[in-house]
């Protein structure tokens, strides 16, 4: 029996999906694409890689958690 | 150098700012009007994750390892991305079953084993007093760089009565107990505390950004800058490379990802995170927002981790003497921004101070409620029935508690000093909390955990922890012969703790959380799966498992395994005795006002009140413990696993029929209204019955009335005039005429109304028959000098209706505007228009109109409007008909305002058959 929760909040998809690509963005083999001798603006590519990635994470979080709440159609009590 | 005097007064001032803040959190509290519920303090109080380890220990490790210190904030992002999944879940278990600390969860998931809370609690307090030491050592190295200077290195042994740490720790412990302990909180709630550690964590935010900014562009030129220089040191190069400053040429992975993990792990389930995201959570809706703000925090208090150390490295040279964990003081001091560098001395106490009030509360409230209590539960002459209010017994426990973890930490830090053991002690500390993941997560989406599975696995992999991380750390403090380490104990290699059974090549915190995490797992599926779970664990992960289908709407209660007979007053007792009496009564009065109870003294000892009592008493002195104190003063039936289920069955039978129940009512509601409409329209209908016979009756004795007037003159009077007696007669007549009209309309009426007219459709041409109805009434015009004149189309398509009726209505309409317009200069227009669905027609005149608000009534029966002194005469019933012969006809009919203050009378007709929905009145041409 699954029961959509009261007052809304985000998705769990959505969720589950950010967690499964910071996963990925955050392990090897990934991080070995930036792991060289290269620079952006003057910095190291291996940091800026890292918090780049970070605060992108940080803001699609953000944006799953505060857009507002699809209407999804509310089964009625009782049927299957 | 500074003074130590103004060293010690900031740190004193900082002190007693953080007390007054607590201070106004409380009282705002008490007021009603917490500062705390929002997701903005939340989320800062989150930030409690940032200790002194962070403060000073990330550009230590960034210094030695480069990027190496980001996995510890990486991994806590990770969890934020669930934490709306999984920490809702167990807040919300905690907030419905009254948990407080993460031993009473543990324990409480796996029945109420008092056992198993020991056991966490065991693990909790191993694990995290030498990380309060680290966090004493971290004020006390501060305070002796600032007070001493970059230039001298470790400072001499001080006695410890002179060192200022040891009254950081007093002053630590008053504010813990002050804030931590003032009253026994069933919901172990504590506003003031967390208002403190919310501005401690902007306190500490703001003094490393401050310190980040002043290095980066005050003593360099911005990042690019401390980069270009550090091409300078070959030996900086790797820092910014996966390889690290280890030098080691492959990319440790495993390391990365297991750091990763455990940061996760850790971020839920540290003592001080989980007082501060699930106990203290005011509202679980704040977590949505609190994860990305969070997350945030870390990234921001991160970003300027390296450019620090990189910065100091180029600044000192590299192992220029200065130790990196120290950058934050010893860069400022070193350019002599002294001010600046006392700010980063406080952001570090605020650090330090913030991990240590909640690490200490957390703790105590384990160490009470799971150690201490169940020990005098045991004791003979510790009788749970025995009088005595506990409630200040609890406290001072508590209290003392407090004292004794701060202490131990001292103790600690004061022995182990400088040893590796300390240093390293972060990241030890976080995988002995680790191993309370596969219990509590597992617990709360797995129903087959049991409490035999969950304690092997817990202390399995808490002996394989100590043996592979705690073990080797004291070894490598000199504590332990080297010889333990290499080649192994009793020079046995397959037993090295750092290689088990020979494993190398993966760094020992790997290593360790490998197969400690592998130990703990396999025995607590293993045995979880070998013996299935009783009763009790059975009905808890139910419970827990499923906390978000345990409806808190009435309707639907939660199922609630006790079996039994208790007393009110052994409850009672019982409450008094342990929330004290104040909040015993409040509690036992929320229930009865629940159960619709008039007085506490009626209220009916069942399951329920059991179940309510015991999760209160479980707030103050934790689930195990108020297990067993319930138990002592109610006579329990065992439950077994049927009893179980047949519970479940009763319960899930309840839900049926509280649904049924709610469906039943709801149709019987919607069967009163229909009934209810029901009954006022036929009310309406015998009402207007009434008005109509009245109204018919009136309208038939005023003819009647000067018929028999007139008869009974002429009657009376044999010698009357012919002249006079032929106008009489001519009265008379007309009066008769006006009196069938009546009756003929009043009949036509009713058979409309009782649908039995007989109506004779054919195909009409309305343009025809309006001009036909314009000449017939032609004379009746001209008799009060008015005109008619119509305006009709070249063209127009047949429709299909009744044409008698409906020259009936046009007659109608336009007697009705003769009647009404001035005399000598009345006119009156019919103009037709087709449009596409419909015909509409409309009759205008130039006579007095209708008032607005008369406009609805015209169509009544009977209802002439008006002044009844000067209008024209009629039978009232005109009117209705005809708009009864239009609607029979598919089509409406309708009055407006013509320009001029005229009357505008229109109808429409459906073109098609069954057109009944039109385009509405646009399109009458009354403007």
């Amino acid at each position: 029996m699954i029961r959509p929760d009261k007052g809304g909040g985000p998705d769990r998809g959505p969720l589950l999906a950010l967690f499964g690509a910071a996963l990925v963005l955050f392990n090897f083999p990934m991080l070995m694409v930036f792991d060289r001798d290269a620079t952006v603006f003057g910095l190291p590519l291996l940091g800026v890689a890292l918090f780049v990635i970070w605060a992108g994470l940080i803001g699609l979080l953000a944006w799953v958690s505060e857009r507002p709440r699809r209407r999804r159609p509310r089964r009625e009590k009782g049927q299957p | 150098m500074i003074a130590p005097s103004i060293v010690l007064a900031v740190s004193a001032g900082y002190l007693l700012l953080l007390f007054a803040v607590a201070a106004f959190g409380d009282r705002r509290a008490a007021q009603g009007r917490s500062v705390i519920g929002n997701a903005w303090i939340f989320a800062l109080s989150w930030a409690v994750y940032c200790s002194a380890w962070t403060y000073f220990g990330s550009v230590g490790r960034a210094a030695a390892g480069g990027i190496w210190f980001l996995p510890i904030y990486l991994g806590p992002m990770l969890a934020m991305l669930l934490a709306w999944i999984v920490l809702r879940k167990m807040v919300r278990i905690a907030q419905t079953y009254r948990i407080t600390s993460i031993a009473d969860f543990i324990a409480s998931r796996y029945g109420k084993s008092p056992l198993l809370a020991a056991a966490v609690t065991l693990i909790t307090v191993v694990g995290i007093v030498p990380y309060i030491a680290l966090q004493l050592k971290a004020v006390s190295a501060g305070y002796d760089l600032l007070v001493h200077g970059v230039e001298q290195g470790p400072e001499a042994a001080q006695p410890w009565w002179r060192n200022g740490t040891f009254a950081v720790t007093l002053v630590l412990a008053a504010f813990t107990i002050v804030f931590g302990t003032r009253h026994l909180d069933s919901a172990e709630r504590h506003e003031g505390m967390v208002a403190a550690i919310a501005f401690e964590s902007v306190v500490k935010l703001g003094a490393f950004l401050a310190v980040g900014i002043f290095v980066t562009w005050g003593i360099f030129a911005g990042p690019a800058d401390i980069w270009a220089r550090a091409q300078v040191f070959p030996e900086l190069q790797s820092l910014m490379r996966l390889g690290g400053g280890e030098g080691t040429a492959a990319f440790g992975h495993a390391q990365w990802f297991a750091t990763t993990i455990l940061a996760m792990f850790s971020v839920l389930l540290l003592p001080r995170q989980f007082q501060m995201m699930v106990v203290e959570c005011v509202d679980e809706h704040h977590i949505r927002r609190a994860a990305w703000m969070f997350s945030g925090y870390l990234l921001l208090i991160n970003l300027f981790v390296l450019p620090l150390a990189i910065g100091g490295m180029v600044h000192f040279g590299p192992g220029g003497g200065m130790d990196p964990e120290t950058f934050v003081l010893s860069l400022p001091l070193a350019e002599g921004a002294t001010v600046l560098a006392l700010v980063a001395y406080i952001g570090g106490m605020s650090a330090a101070t913030g991990m240590l009030i909640v690490e200490t509360v957390a703790v105590s409230t384990m160490v009470c409620n799971d150690f201490v209590m169940p020990s005098l539960l045991r004791l003979r002459g510790f009788d749970a029935r025995a009088g005595g209010d506990l409630t200040e017994l609890l406290l001072n426990i508590r209290r003392a508690a407090i004292i004794a973890v701060l202490l131990l930490g001292y103790l600690y830090y004061r022995i182990a000093g400088d040893a590796y053991a300390l240093v390293s002690i972060g990241l030890i500390s976080f995988a002995a909390v680790a191993q309370f993941a596969p219990a509590l997560l597992g617990g709360i989406y797995w129903r087959g955990g049991t409490a035999a599975g969950a304690l092997a696995g817990l202390l399995g992999g808490f002996a394989v922890w100590a043996y592979t991380l705690m073990l080797p750390s004291m070894a490598k403090s000199g504590w332990l012969p080297a010889a333990f380490l290499d080649p192994g104990p009793f020079g046995i290699e397959l037993l090295a703790p750092e290689a088990l059974p020979g494993l190398t090549g993966l760094d020992n915190l790997t290593h360790s959380l490998f197969w400690s995490l592998l130990v703990n797992v396999s025995l607590y599926v293993g045995i979880s799966l070998w013996r299935g779970p009783g009763a009790r664990e059975a009905s808890q992960a139910l419970l827990f498992v499923d906390v978000f289908e345990q409806g808190d709407d009435a309707a639907e209660p939660a199922p609630i395994f006790w079996r039994g007979r208790a007393r009110l007053e052994d409850l009672v007792d019982l409450s008094n005795r342990l929330l004290g009496p104040l909040r015993a009564r409040q509690m036992f009065e929320d229930y009865a006002a629940e159960t619709g109870v008039a007085d506490v003294e009626a209220i009916t000892a069942d399951a329920r009140l059991v179940d309510r009592v015991e999760r209160q008493l479980a707030g103050a002195v934790g689930s195990a413990s108020a297990r067993v104190m319930v138990a002592s003063v109610v006579q329990e039936e065992p439950l077994g696993i049927a009893d179980v289920i047949e519970i479940l069955d009763e319960a899930s039978q309840l839900r049926v029929y509280a649904r049924a129940l709610e469906e039943k009512s709801l149709s019987l509601e919607a069967a009163t209204a229909e009934l209810r409409a029901a009954n006022e329209a036929l009310q309406s209908l015998d009402h207007m019955k009434d008005d109509f016979m009245s109204s018919v009756t009136h309208e038939l004795r005023t003819p009647l009335t000067s018929i028999r007037a007139l008869t009974e003159l002429m009657l009376d009077t044999p010698d009357m005039e012919a002249e006079q007696r032929e106008k009489f007669l001519r009265i008379v007549v007309s009066e008769s005429e006006r009196m069938s009209r009546l009756v003929n309309q009043v009949l036509d009426m009713a058979k409309m109304e009782s649908g039995h007219a007989e109506w004779h459709n054919a195909d009409v041409d309305m343009r025809a028959l309006i001009s036909d109805a314009v000449t017939i009434t032609a004379e009746v015009f001209r008799e009060r000098g008015a005109v008619a004149v119509a305006d009709l189309p070249a063209q127009v398509p047949l429709i299909r209706a009744d044409p008698d009726r409906l020259t009936q209505v046009m007659l109608n309409l336009l007697t009705n505007a003769a009647k009404f317009v001035p005399k000598e200069t009345g006119r009156a227009e019919v103009i037709l228009r087709v449009r596409a669905d419909d015909l509409v027609v409309t009759v205008r005149d130039n006579g007095p109109g209708i008032p607005e608000a008369q406009r609805a009534a015209v169509f009544e029966r009977f209802r002439q409007v008006g002044d009844a002194a000067t209008r024209p005469h009629g039978t009232g019933l005109g009117l209705p008909i005809s708009r009864r012969i239009v609607e029979h006809s598919g089509g409406e009919m309708w009055v407006e305002a013509a320009p001029g203050g005229g009357a505008c009378f229109a109808f429409r007709l459906p073109l098609g058959p069954g057109e009944g929905e039109g385009h509405g009145h646009q399109g009458a041409d009354c403007r």
